[in-house]
C-alpha cells in the first residue's frame, strides 16, 4: 500500500501532531500523579486521595494553583532570559517525540499512514541534535535569576547534561553498528523477525546489547536531572537549584518539562533496546516499510491499536522504573557523579564500542548470516562482559558485602573497612 | 510551494538572526541570536536534502560550541549591556569593504552559473537515488571513509594536537 501524499499527508501530519501531543500531555499529567501515588506506595501511605476518585482530580488541581498563584519576577533578573527559560526547558523534550516510531503503519482508505509524525532519514543523529539544546534552558534559567544559588544549579546542571551526553551518544554507537541505519522505524524492524525479505535481528536490542543498554538507561536518566542525578536542584544545599527564583506556572513549566522528559527518555530506550511497538512471540505484528515503498507484512486498524497499547506499556514501564529509582536511591555527591561519567562511563563505553565492533567483524568474517543465531552469540559476548562490568563497579561492596570482608580479614572491624573505602 | 513558503521562512530567520547578533549589545542575547541563526540555517539544510549536514550543524555548533560560549560569558559575567563592538569609523569602513566585497562574490557566483555546479553537477533525480541506497548517512560516510580517509584521519590528528596544547597551556603554572 501507498503511503498518503498531497493534502492527505499534511491533513495526516497536523491530526498525528496533534493527537500525539494531547496523548504526551495526559501522559505527563498521569505521571505527576503516578509520581506522588509511587511516593506514596514505597513510603507507606495513601498518596493523593482527597480530589476527585482515587485522587485522580488531584492533578487539575495543581495545575489550577500553579496559574492561580502569584507570579514573581526578581528584580534584579533578566527579564527577557528569565521568561525564555522555561520555554526553552520545555521545548526539547517535546520535539523529540516527533521522531519516535509509536506504532505499525495504519491503513487508510487515502494511504498508508506511517505512526511516526516526522519520519526524518537521519532520526537518530535528531534526538542527539535536539537532546543537546536541552541545556540551555538550565543555564539560561540559573544565569538569569541573577541570585547565587541558581547561578550554581545552572552550572551545575549543564556540567552534568554536558558529561553525560556524551555517554548517551556513546552508548547508541553499538545499535547503530549492528542496525546499520540511523531512521528509526528501521531500528525497529531490525529488532523484529520476517520470513521474508531483508535479515533482521530477531531479538530485541536489550539481549545482544545488554551493556549498552545498561549504560544508555543510566545516561538517561542522568539528562532528565532526576535523583540520584538531581544536583542541579538539590535542595539540601542549593535551595532549589535553577528555578529557585521561579514561581507560579513559570515554574510549573520547568516541573512539566520534566515530566516531558521523562516519558521521551522511556520511549527511546523502548525504540532502541525494547523493540519500540514490537509484541513480543508475535510475528503477525511484523511490519516493515523498505526504502523502495513495498510493506512487507500486513498493516490492519487493529494491529496498529495493539502496537500503541505495547509501545506505550513498554514506556510507562521505564517511567515507573525510574520512579522506583527516584523514591530508592539517595543522592550522589557531586565528584561521584563526575568520576562515573567521565572516569567510568566514557572509557568503558570507548571499549565496549571495540569490542562490539570487533566481535560483528569476526562474526561477519565467520560467515554467520545476520539473524538469531549472530545475535545469540552477541548476547553470550553481552553477558559475561556485563557480569565482568559489575563486578568491577561493585568493588566488593554488594555482592561480598562489607560484614563478609570483615570477616575475611582478621583484625579489621567493619568501622575501619567502610574508612579504607 | 510548501518548501518555498519554508526557505523564506528559514531564510528571513537566518538573516535576521545573523543581523541581530551582530548589532545586539548584550553578549547572551548575541548567542542566543546566533543559536536561531544556526537552527534557521539546519532548516534550509534540510531543504537542500541534506539532512546530515542539517543534523551535524546543530549537534556540533548549537549543542556544543556555542554552550561553551555560554560558560565562558556566565563564568566571566559578561552578559551585561556592552558598548558595540562597532567603535569608530575606521572599523566601519573596513567591515563595509569586507563585507561588500563577499556579497559581490556570491553575486559574481550566482550570475555565473557557478552555484549550480557547486552540487557537483548532480541532479535532484541522482541525489534522490543516491538518498534511497545508501541513506542520508551513507552519502557522508562514503567518500569520508573510502576516498577521504587519510585526510580525514590527518584532520583528526591536527584536533587532538590542538586538545593536547590546550592541557598543556592550561597545566603550566604561571610565572
Amino acid at each position: 500500500m501507498e503511503a498518503v501524499t498531497g493534502t492527505a499527508f499534511v491533513v495526516a501530519t497536523i491530526l498525528k501532531t496533534i493527537v500525539f501531543f494531547i496523548i504526551l500531555l495526559l501522559g505527563v499529567a498521569l505521571s505527576t500523579y503516578m509520581e506522588r501515588k509511587v511516593a506514596g506506595f514505597m513510603q507507606d501511605r495513601s498518596g493523593p486521595n482527597r480530589v476527585g476518585p482515587l485522587g485522580l482530580l488531584q492533578v487539575m488541581a495543581d495545575g489550577l494553583k500553579f496559574i492561580l498563584k502569584e507570579e514573581v519576577t526578581p528584580g534584579t533578573a533578566h527579564k527577557k532570559f528569565f521568561i525564555l527559560a522555561p520555554a526553552l526547558a520545555l521545548f526539547p523534550a517535546t520535539v523529540l517525540f516527533g521522531v519516535i516510531p509509536l506504532g505499525s503503519p495504519l491503513p487508510t482508505p487515502w494511504g498508508r499512514v506511517d505512526m511516526i509524525v516526522a519520519d526524518v532519514p537521519v532520526g537518530f543523529l535528531y534526538v542527539l541534535a535536539i537532546a543537546s539544546l536541552a541545556v540551555y534552558g538550565v543555564v539560561m534559567a540559573g544565569w538569569s535569576s541573577n541570585s547565587k544559588y541558581s547561578f550554581l544549579g545552572g552550572l551545575r546542571g549543564s556540567a552534568q547534561m554536558i558529561s553525560y551526553e556524551i555517554g548517551l551518544a556513546m552508548s547508541l554507537v553499538p545499535v547503530l553498528m549492528l542496525a546499520g541505519n540511523v531512521e528509526m522505524p528501521v531500528l525497529v524492524s531490525m529488532q523484529q523477525s520476517f520470513a521474508a525479505g531483508p535479515a533482521t535481528y530477531g531479538m530485541w536490542f536489550i539481549l545482544p546489547l545488554m551493556l549498552s543498554g545498561f549504560f544508555f538507561i543510566v545516561s538517561g536518566l542522568a539528562e532528565t536531572n532526576r535523583v540520584p542525578f538531581d544536583l542541579p536542584e538539590a535542595e539540601a544545599e542549593i535551595v532549589g537549584g535553577y528555578h529557585t527564583e521561579y514561581s507560579s506556572m513559570k515554574f510549573g513549566m520547568f516541573f512539566l518539562g520534566e515530566y516531558f522528559h521523562l516519558i521521551t527518555t522511556g520511549a527511546l530506550i523502548s525504540v532502541f533496546f525494547l523493540g519500540g511497538w514490537d509484541i513480543p512471540f508475535w510475528q503477525g505484528d511484523n511490519i516493515r516499510v523498505l526504502a523502495d515503498g513495498t510493506v512487507i507484512g500486513d498493516p490492519t486498524w487493529w494491529k496498529t491499536l495493539l502496537t500503541l497499547v505495547a509501545f506505550t506499556m513498554k514506556t510507562t514501564f521505564f517511567v515507573v522504573f525510574f520512579m522506583f529509582i527516584r523514591w530508592t536511591i539517595p543522592r550522589f555527591r557531586y565528584d561521584q557523579l563526575m568520576d562515573l561519567g567521565w572516569k567510568v562511563f566514557i572509557p568503558a563505553l570507548m571499549a565496549y564500542i571495540m569490542l562490539t565492533a570487533i566481535a560483528i567483524f569476526a562474526l561477519d568474517a565467520a560467515g554467520v548470516p545476520v539473524g538469531l543465531r549472530f545475535s545469540a552469540a552477541l548476547f553470550g559476548l553481552n553477558f559475561v562482559l556485563m557480569l565482568i562490568f559489575l563486578f568491577a563497579l561493585d568493588r566488593g561492596r554488594l555482592v561480598m558485602g562489607a560484614t563478609a570482608r570483615t570477616r575475611a580479614v582478621p583484625g579489621v572491624t567493619a568501622a575501619t573497612a567502610s574508612e579504607g573505602d | 510551494m510548501i518548501a518555498d513558503f519554508f526557505f523564506v521562512l528559514f531564510a528571513v530567520m537566518a538573516i535576521g538572526g545573523a543581523t541581530a547578533m551582530v548589532f545586539a549589545r548584550n553578549p547572551l542575547a548575541s548567542l542566543l541570536y546566533l543559536v536561531m541563526a544556526f537552527f534557521a540555517l539546519s532548516g534550509i539544510f534540510v531543504l537542500l536534502d541534506a539532512h546530515f549536514i542539517a543534523a551535524v550543524n546543530l549537534i556540533v555548533y548549537a549543542g556544543a560550541i556555542l554552550v561553551l560560549f555560554l560558560f565562558v560569558i556566565m563564568l566571566l559575567n559578561l552578559g551585561r549591556t556592552e558598548k558595540s563592538d562597532l567603535r569608530g569609523p575606521l572599523y566601519r569602513i573596513i567591515g563595509i569593504v569586507v563585507a561588500g566585497a563577499f556579497f559581490g562574490l556570491l553575486l559574481v557566483m550566482l550570475r555565473g552559473g557557478h552555484a549550480t555546479s557547486m552540487a557537483g553537477g548532480m541532479g535532484q533525480a541522482t541525489i534522490d537515488a543516491m538518498l534511497e541506497s545508501q541513506g542520508a548517512v551513507g552519502i557522508v560516510a562514503e567518500p569520508m571513509f573510502r576516498s577521504y580517509l587519510v585526510p580525514f584521519e590527518i584532520t583528526s590528528l591536527l584536533l587532538l594536537v590542538a586538545i593536547v596544547g590546550a592541557i598543556v597551556l592550561a597545566r603550566r603554572k604561571a610565572p
